[in-house]
């Protein structure tokens, strides 16, 4: 099979967002058209992932965007092999990892760690922060194979908590002693105990106050730089994404239906729902000029509209878009969309 | 809905073979013991064991003597117990079961009613004297072990005080059938029913109320405060409407075993010759084909009580009706 | 807006005066809410925004008389229609809500009963308040929903809220609230938990509402971008204290208050340059029992000055350019009586206390800068340390 050239990001656009990227430009991260379905009673089946494809090359910043049940969260999980893919492969480092057992993954699993949108659902409430972020380190082996001796793992969780800026007697306190923002930056801390090259973080600031929100957002940012680390951030809100990705995913009822660079999806946009949901967002600006809503409301994942899954909403919809299903081409370098009469320029 | 009902069917019915054949495995098949003996009785004659052998097909393969069982205890219905000199065990049952199942039903309707009282009465006066005073004694009702309510209710209503004026219509201790004497029939089971119900108003009043006060926190019971209704209607309208779900779950369980043999003690207590007491007796005399049936009367019995339930589940709520 | 043209309006629908909150716990109470007060006039709209823990719910609550836990303490006053809702009979209370005062929740999916039918719902509330027969207020019902823009509103009035998408349901939550035709609605984040496409459509219907219905909102959200789309007044609550309030054009054009300034800073932008780092606010709002003496926000405040640490700051009038001056005097008067006094001339006060010393702070720095030009005008007394320092993105302080 060749694989469509036209999904992936091009390496020149992520060249510029880090100067660690390797002059090969083989994707971190590559995804050949992923599905996952459930099956429900009744004989339905619900697609969460429809047939995606993409890449993430070194140092990039993906985001992933769309509303409730366009399948951004499954397909985060199907990423790091949380949840099995129903068919489709996922290469990591030009490996495929689709169908390795669990005992064969445990070493990449240092590779790729994931940050959840409930901070405190993901940490232990009885055990010391400490103690949890030395699990994995305990865990598994350092990259010689050795076992971490218990300086090193002290050394490293000082560093851990140096990165995250918390100061190191966080370490004995348990996790119901902090703030929002302070748990999402241990959630940080203890997904880049061993290293990590790739960060999956599923909504990761969302439950937080906007004020604290901005906080953790700067600290991806810096981690990234730093580190030289790979994102895929997960998240509804339009802002936060832009903010942080170098490129851009538009998801919608399982489905990637525009992809590209941050700036060019977000300002001009050639599918009419990353449209609509870029103009959709309230700007905390008086009198801002606001598009008419979409109207209707998303159709249910397990009754997908045939053709075009947008063509229910979409206010230019054409009667190509009712019968044929548009597949992601690219419009312009860098930038494909899923839409048989992509919107012009501006 | 009528592919549900079916595949509903099928599950009681598989249900029920499972634990038919667990039943006959655990009885007939032990390893080392012979169930001809068991059958025949003590010191049977070697005709007698011959026969039984034959009649129960204990010489053929497992399968044949599990099917043979089957025939007899549901097709000819012509299990006989020989411990009890030839008794038929279907007939035995028969007989029994309209003597439980009165005993249940009344004490169902004094439980159910009584405990919704209770229960919701005390969640509206979360917090006072009488919510505090409701669940204790409904805590004292859960503690009193059954057989000894019974006794101190025998001491009462037939030596010590059976000859005042208060308690000189208690007929004696035993059964009277609705379809001879209606009043009788009432009269015999007052008491029992009473004894039996007590634990359960106790259990249901506090789990009632418990969940009633559980659902006070609920987003629903917030709007329907926004919206300008009394108390008292959202209370029963909204609260209690939605705690029944949970309450008739928990209503089917213990009803079908009080109905397949869990009413035991109030049985014997009373005299009342139910299925429990036909259980405890087939049980202490390790009658095997009158274990085998009494058992598979009860899982008849809580395998259709579990469906009713799941039925009234459709009925109670919404999401199950989609949800299937 | 009503309150600023006709100034001698009789009286506004609902006036909150110096509302105070407060529950029990271990023997202490913990004050939630203090001193908030404000004025919404007929057919206007207020924002009432604050992070979380900011008591922006709990005044919600307050004013419906829906906080009855054991030993909660409510002073002050909130008129509505003259009417005193702090301590108002039982009795009285159910008869006003649902038909003079109704109120909308964040999650539709729990906001309804899940057992009856979303008419049924909606039937029970009109026969509540008014004397109908069933016939009658499912028609009412029916054309409820229709008006909300349900499709298909007499089937959609026999199905179970579970069966309905967020935004129908969040319609159909609308519908309930308006079927006795209330002149004042409360909406608790009513668009929180809802797609932001769909969160759109639900915006423009309570604009709509207004004009349609003649009702008065008090929109409750922590969602700036929210507020800026839909009220005409704004009220920023931090930790339970009124931190600024004002027109929102004017509030959203020169924030007057060094938190509302961050606040809006910190939300990263849709449009315009991306900036490299976003100007957060250090630190995480206080709770309710580590709130400090003075003013709430000093501890991460870059303006602080050693009087903010001592009392809270009275709300004091912003002025426009050239009467800089009386925003000192009416700064020493202090107190919100005296500042309701000087409504008539700024409607915009914060509780701060550089407006009183004649420092403003620059206004917001925009890329759709058409829509700020706002008339009048602001100083901009600025020191040289500026916004930079404020808008430092440290990490939170140590524990």
């Amino acid at each position: 099979m060749t694989r469509r050239s036209d999904t992936a990001i091009t390496p020149d656009a992520s060249a510029s967002a880090s100067a660690s990227a390797s002059a090969s430009a083989r994707p971190l991260l590559d995804v050949r058209d992923v599905r996952k379905t459930y099956h429900l009673p009744r004989g339905q089946t619900l697609k969460a992932v429809d047939g995606i494809s993409l890449s993430v090359m070194p140092g990039e910043v993906l985001g992933l965007v769309g509303e409730s049940g366009c399948g951004k969260s499954t397909l985060g999980r199907c990423l790091l092999r949380l949840t099995d893919v129903s068919s489709g492969e996922i290469l990591f480092e030009g490996q495929d990892i689709t169908a390795l057992k669990e005992r064969a993954l445990r070493p990449l699993r240092q590779q790729m760690q994931m940050v959840f949108q409930d901070s405190y659902a993901s940490l232990n409430p009885r055990r010391r922060i400490g103690d949890l972020l030395a699990e994995p380190l305990r865990v598994h082996p350092d990259p010689d194979g050795r076992k971490r001796s218990r300086a090193t793992i002290t050394a490293r969780l000082h560093e851990l908590m140096d990165l995250v800026s918390l100061p190191v007697s966080a370490l004995e306190r348990y996790a119901h002693e902090f703030s929002g923002g302070q748990r999402q930056r241990i959630n940080i801390a203890r997904a880049l105990a061993l290293s990590p090259r790739l960060v999956v973080a599923d909504e990761p600031v969302s439950a937080l106050d906007v004020s604290v929100q901005a906080q953790i957002v700067n600290l991806f940012a810096d981690l990234q730089a730093r580190l030289g680390l790979t994102y895929v951030f997960i998240a509804h809100d339009l802002a936060v994404v832009r903010q942080i990705s170098t490129s851009v995913a538009v998801m919608y009822l399982g489905a990637v239906v525009e992809l590209g660079e941050t700036d060019a999806v977000l300002h001009s946009p050639a599918h009419p729902y990353s449209a609509a949901l870029t103009a959709a967002v309230p700007r905390p600006v008086v009198g801002a000029a606001r598009a008419a809503p979409l109207g209707g409301d998303i159709p249910s994942p397990v009754a997908r509209p045939a053709g075009c899954r947008f063509h229910t909403r979409c206010p230019f919809v054409q009667d190509r878009c009712r019968v044929e299903e548009p597949a992601l081409h690219v419009i312009e370098p860098g930038h494909s969309v899923a839409c048989h009469f992509p919107l012009a320029e501006g | 809905m009528m592919i549900a009902l079916l595949r509903r069917l099928g599950q009681t019915v598989f249900v029920l073979f499972g634990i038919s054949a667990l039943v006959f495995l655990v009885f007939f098949a032990t390893p080392g013991a012979d169930p001809t003996a068991r059958i025949a009785g003590r010191n049977a004659s070697p005709q007698t064991m011959e026969k039984v052998r034959q009649e129960y097909g204990f010489d053929r393969p497992l399968p044949v003597q599990y099917a043979t069982m089957m025939k007899k205890l549901f097709i000819t219905q012509d299990l006989a117990s020989y411990v009890d000199r030839g008794e038929l065990v279907v007939p035995e049952i028969a007989r029994a079961a309209p003597v439980t199942v009165s005993l249940v039903c009344g004490a169902a309707v004094i439980w159910v009613v009584l405990s919704i009282a209770m229960g919701t009465l005390a969640a509206a006066l979360k917090g006072t004297w009488t919510d505090r005073s409701l669940m204790m004694l409904g805590l004292v009702g859960i503690s009193m072990p059954v057989f000894w309510l019974g006794q101190v209710a025998n001491l009462i209503t037939q030596s010590r005080y059976h000859d005042t004026w208060l308690f000189s219509w208690v007929p004696g201790l035993g059964y009277v059938p609705l379809t001879e004497n209606p009043w009788g029939w009432f009269k015999a089971l007052v008491i029992p029913w009473i004894v039996l119900a007590v634990m359960f108003i106790g259990i249901y009043s506090r789990v009632l109320r418990a969940d009633l006060v559980a659902l006070s926190g609920e987003d629903f019971m917030r709007t329907a405060r926004a919206k300008g209704l009394s108390p008292t209607r959202i209370l029963l309208r909204h609260g209690l409407r939605t705690s029944m779900i949970t309450f008739v779950s928990l209503f089917g369980l213990d009803f079908a075993q009080l109905v397949g043999g869990g009413a035991l003690l109030t049985e014997v207590v009373f005299g009342l010759p139910g299925v429990g007491r036909l259980t405890y007796q087939a049980l202490t005399n390790l009658d095997l084909p009158l274990i085998m049936a009494t058992v598979m009367y009860s899982a008849v019995f809580v395998v259709l009580a579990n469906a009713v339930v799941d039925v009234l589940y459709l009925f109670l709520d919404p999401r199950v009706r989609d949800a299937r | 807006m009503p309150a600023e043209t006709i100034p001698m309006l009789p009286a506004p629908l609902l006036e909150v005066r110096d509302l105070c909150v407060s529950f029990p716990s271990r023997g202490r109470m913990i004050p939630i809410v203090e001193h908030v007060s404000f004025t919404l006039g007929e057919r206007d709209i207020l924002g009432l925004v604050g992070e979380s823990g900011s008591g922006k719910s709990v005044t919600a609550m307050a004013l419906m008389g829906l906080i009855d836990s054991p030993g909660v303490q409510i002073t002050g006053s909130a008129l509505f229609r003259g009417q005193e809702l702090v301590g108002l009979a039982q009795k009285q209370l159910l008869r006003l809500r649902g038909s003079e005062i109704a109120m909308i929740f964040q999650d539709p999916m729990t906001a309804f009963t899940p057992v009856y039918t979303i008419g049924w719902q909606i039937d029970e509330q009109i026969r509540a308040h008014e004397r109908l027969s069933r016939k009658q207020a499912r028609a009412r019902t029916v054309e409820l929903l229709a008006d909300m823009g349900v499709p298909d509103p007499a089937r959609t009035a026999d199905r179970y809220p579970h069966q309905l998408s967020g935004g129908l349901r969040q319609r159909a939550m609308i519908a309930m609230a308006l079927s006795c035709n209330p002149s004042l609605l409360i909406a608790d984040e009513p668009t929180t938990a809802l797609d932001v496409t769909v969160q759109a459509q639900i915006l423009d219907l309570i604009r709509s509402l207004r004009s349609t219905y003649g009702s008065s909102v008090l929109l409750i959200t922590h969602d700036m971008g929210v507020v800026a789309e839909t009220c005409d007044t704004t009220l920023v609550l931090y930790s339970g204290r009124v931190a600024e309030t004002g027109p929102t054009d004017a509030l959203f054009a020169h924030p007057g208050h060094p938190y509302t300034a961050a606040l809006l800073a910190s939300i990263p932008p849709l449009d315009g340059p991306r900036p490299h780092r976003l100007p957060a606010i250090a630190g995480a709002p206080p709770a309710p029992l580590e709130r400090p003496a003075g003013c709430a926000f000093a501890p991460r405040c870059s303006y602080a000055h050693e009087t903010c640490r001592d009392a809270p700051p009275p709300l004091v009038p912003l002025v426009p350019a050239g009467q800089a001056g009386q925003a000192g005097q009416a700064g020493q008067n202090t107190g919100a009586q005296s500042a309701a006094n000087i409504q008539q001339q700024s409607a915009q006060f914060a509780a701060c206390v550089l407006p009183a010393e004649g420092t403003l702070l620059l206004p917001r720095l925009l890329e759709a800068d058409t829509a700020m030009s706002s008339p009048g005008g602001i100083i901009l007394g600025l020191s040289d340390q500026g916004i930079q320092p404020m808008l430092s993105s440290a990490g939170e302080p140590p524990l």
